[in-house]
């Protein structure tokens, strides 16, 4: 019997050396999360480039947005991470990351290649964290062959918007189409905010129940009640892009990186050259369309390998490979792809129009820029959902802004975000 | 020698051991260390650390009314879910306890969702009940029937998602009945039916008591599966159309994961979990008064 014990204690010993051993896996080795983004997979692909060219192996997984912030939270919160680099939402996660210090700063990284505008949701403090990847802002995907059987022109104010939607409106085809289910509505909803000329936040205090933001959200709630598709308040871009790939909307507001997955042949029923991309129509007040940084990336304050991490987000943020994305109708954040007349002629026209007006006139955020910020669009989606379902005359929209402005307040005084 | 009867002595404690070490890592240890959460104000998008504040956090989510239609809805659900699953499933085992020619294509087609995984279950319902270019309004249609919202309505969305976990879950309810009839004798119904019984009289009086403990069974295990149902709401509505298909579960998730507000989260689970554990303290005794 002791005979056994011993040679099971030196079995079990040799294991957990094996274990050990296994654990210190080959030194050059980073693990990085990427999003389920054509930015994504196409770094993904790239990769074996990379992993040549330095002798590091890169092990990547992609995720789809929400789990990708889900896996990070719960791998830094509890201090058991093993991720290098990741990519990032600034605008929805980087204020809560940066506060419980889960970004590396960035301080030998050279961002003389980005506008100044876009920079401001990557530093906080004097420093900063992120590394822009991709811009995208809001415009109008519109049906040329509807618009022109009707002797419609592309609606260019919410007036001419509102008629054009009630013109093509039939059993079919919804006459207009734009995000209605709560929270994520909050993001395409902001334009509309700003050309009534509202805002979310205004130095850190919710503003979202003023006369214009409340008028912007009834107009947004009358549209989609009266020319949206059936069941609008459950949809977001996911289900809205299979409604007009299939001939089913003729308007649709949403965010340009789509633009490349309607005109893909492969992925739509209604031929390419039907589909057109304009200008987001202006409000009563102005013509503000929100342009922000919606991806960047950047390396893991728990990182035990940043030296390889950093060499790795060099790469993979690099100017090549942002040219690279932008053949593949990828709108990167980098200025000086958007100035590069060899690149520019390769990418499709539409995309160089719109974002060369909303980056001259557009608002830097698309949501109320703060930590809290999944409770707070849903306090703003519940505004959105009561809109539709009245079709814009809710009788309660007012007191009802005004009770979700308390709210958003008070999660600001919360995290110390008040009035900064 | 002594050794070794150290090892002989407790041979019952010994052999026990891993699967208690691994109960006690799995699933004590996380049920403790939520309650303990559950009395924090942890919440990640403040950046500070978290600090005890005994049932405040009870307090808050206990008092809200978001809390108190997700727990109706969790009840609402899993009762109406259960009942009918129960019903149906029931059913189909003495039906397929028969003899009848396509038997085994019947049961072969009937376990099929059972197989399938939930959130492939959830995309594939969600294109069925699309209001537009669904197929379930393309056929209500094709019988001149009213075109339905489904999931997309408030007032839908909770009878279309017990309509796909029904869908998905009633083939457990048969199987295990079915399982637990191969099992009864033959004796007590061919007594019946000498002594002139019918066949209805047989069914109510004799198989169905007598196979009643299994489906008690069986129910106990779906209840607390509904209970707990994440997975099927998560992917077609994750808890829309606003609040609508909220239950508590998807509530914790949606606490944790986007508000970050991880002790007043622990709190809905520790509900949860007392939910579940007294529903099944609750059916097990009656399971029990009814072996009696």
């Amino acid at each position: 019997m002791r005979k056994l014990v011993r040679k099971t204690l030196v079995a079990l010993s040799s294991l957990c050396i094996a274990a050990g051993a296994l654990a210190q896996a080959p030194a050059k080795e980073i693990r990085v999360l990427l999003a389920n983004h054509p930015y994504g997979d196409l770094l993904k692909a790239a990769i074996p480039e990379f992993e040549g060219a330095t002798g590091i192996k890169v092990n990547a997984e992609s995720l789809q947005e929400g789990q990708l912030t889900t896996k990070l939270t719960t791998e830094f919160a509890t201090n058991s991470s093993s991720v290098d680099v990741f990519m990032t939402r600034p605008l929805q996660e980087g204020k809560m990351f940066y506060k419980n210090g889960w970004y590396e700063p960035l301080a030998a990284y050279d961002f003389s290649d980005y506008p100044k505008n876009v920079m401001s949701v990557a530093t906080f403090g004097a420093r900063t964290y992120i590394v822009p990847l991709v811009t995208e802002w809001q415009v109008l995907y519109y049906r040329k062959d509807l618009l022109a059987g009707a002797g419609l022109k592309i609606p260019a104010s919410f007036d001419e918007l509102e008629a054009a939607a009630k013109k093509l409106n039939s059993d079919s085809v919804a006459g207009f189409a734009s995000r209605g289910k709560g929270a994520a509505a909050v993001t395409q909803l902001s334009s509309y905010v700003y050309n009534y000329g509202g805002l979310y936040l205004d130095k850190g205090v919710a503003v979202f129940d003023s006369k214009p933001a409340v008028d912007a959200i009834r107009f947004y709630g009358k549209m989609l009640g009266n020319y949206g598709p059936k069941g609008v308040t459950s949809m977001s871009w996911e289900n809205i892009m299979p409604l007009f790939q299939a001939g089913k909307v003729a308007l649709w507001t949403d965010a340009s990186v789509f633009y490349g997955q309607i005109i893909d042949p492969a992925k739509t029923q209604v031929s390419v050259d039907k589909v057109g991309i304009a200008n987001f129509p202006a409000g009563p007040k102005t013509n503000s369309p929100f342009i922000v940084t919606s991806w960047g990336m950047a390396v893991a304050k728990q990182s035990k390998k940043k030296d390889l991490a950093l060499k790795f987000i060099d790469w993979a943020t690099s100017k090549q490979l942002a040219a690279k994305g932008m053949q593949a109708n990828i709108t990167m954040a980098r200025s000086s792809v958007w100035e590069d007349k060899a690149i520019l002629a390769r990418i499709n026209p539409g995309l160089v129009e719109t974002r060369a007006f909303a980056a001259k006139n557009g608002y830097p955020l698309d949501r109320p820029y703060m930590s809290a910020v999944g409770e707070a669009r849903d306090l703003i989606g519940e505004l959105v959902i009561d809109s539709i379902n009245t079709k814009g005359v809710s009788p309660n929209l007012e007191k009802m802004a005004k009770e979700r402005v308390e709210k958003v307040n008070e999660l600001l005084q919360d995290t110390g975000e008040y009035g900064k | 020698m002594i050794q070794s009867s150290f090892t002989e002595r407790n041979l019952q404690l010994l052999f026990p051991l891993p699967a208690i070490v691994f109960v006690a890592m799995l699933m004590v240890f996380p049920v403790l260390y939520t309650s303990y959460l559950s009395f924090t104000n942890w919440n990640l998008t403040s950046g500070a650390e978290p600090t005890f504040v005994g049932l405040r956090s009870y307090a808050r989510v206990l008092s809200e009314p978001r809390f108190l239609h997700a727990l109706a809805r969790t009840f609402a659900f899993t009762l109406f879910a259960v009942v009918i699953e129960g019903f149906l499933g029931v059913a189909a085992a003495l039906i397929l306890n028969r003899a009848f020619a396509g038997k085994s294509v019947a049961k072969l087609l009937l376990l099929l969702p059972l197989v399938a995984t939930p959130i492939a279950v959830g995309i594939v319902f969600n294109l069925f009940f699309d209001p537009t270019i669904g197929l379930a309004n393309f056929v209500l249609q094709a019988f001149g029937l009213p075109p339905g919202l489904w999931i997309s309505s408030e007032n839908s969305v909770i009878p279309s998602l017990i309509l796909v976990d029904v869908w998905q879950w009633t083939p457990m309810i048969t199987l295990i009945v079915l399982a637990g009839l191969a099992g009864l004798s033959e004796e007590p119904v061919e007594a019946a039916r000498i002594d002139g019984a019918s066949e209805w009289q047989i069914l109510r009086l004799v198989t169905i008591p007598m196979v009643m403990p299994v489906i008690l069974t069986a129910l106990i295990l779906r209840l607390i599966d509904a209970l707990k149902t994440f997975d099927i709401i998560f992917a077609m509505t994750g808890g829309g159309p606003g609040y609508a298909s909220e239950t508590l579960n998807i509530m914790g998730f949606k606490y944790s994961f986007e508000y970050f507000r991880m002790g007043q989260s622990a709190v809905i689970l520790v509900v949860l979990f007392v939910v579940v554990f007294g529903c099944s303290l609750g059916i097990m005794k009656l399971r029990a008064s009814s072996e009696v």
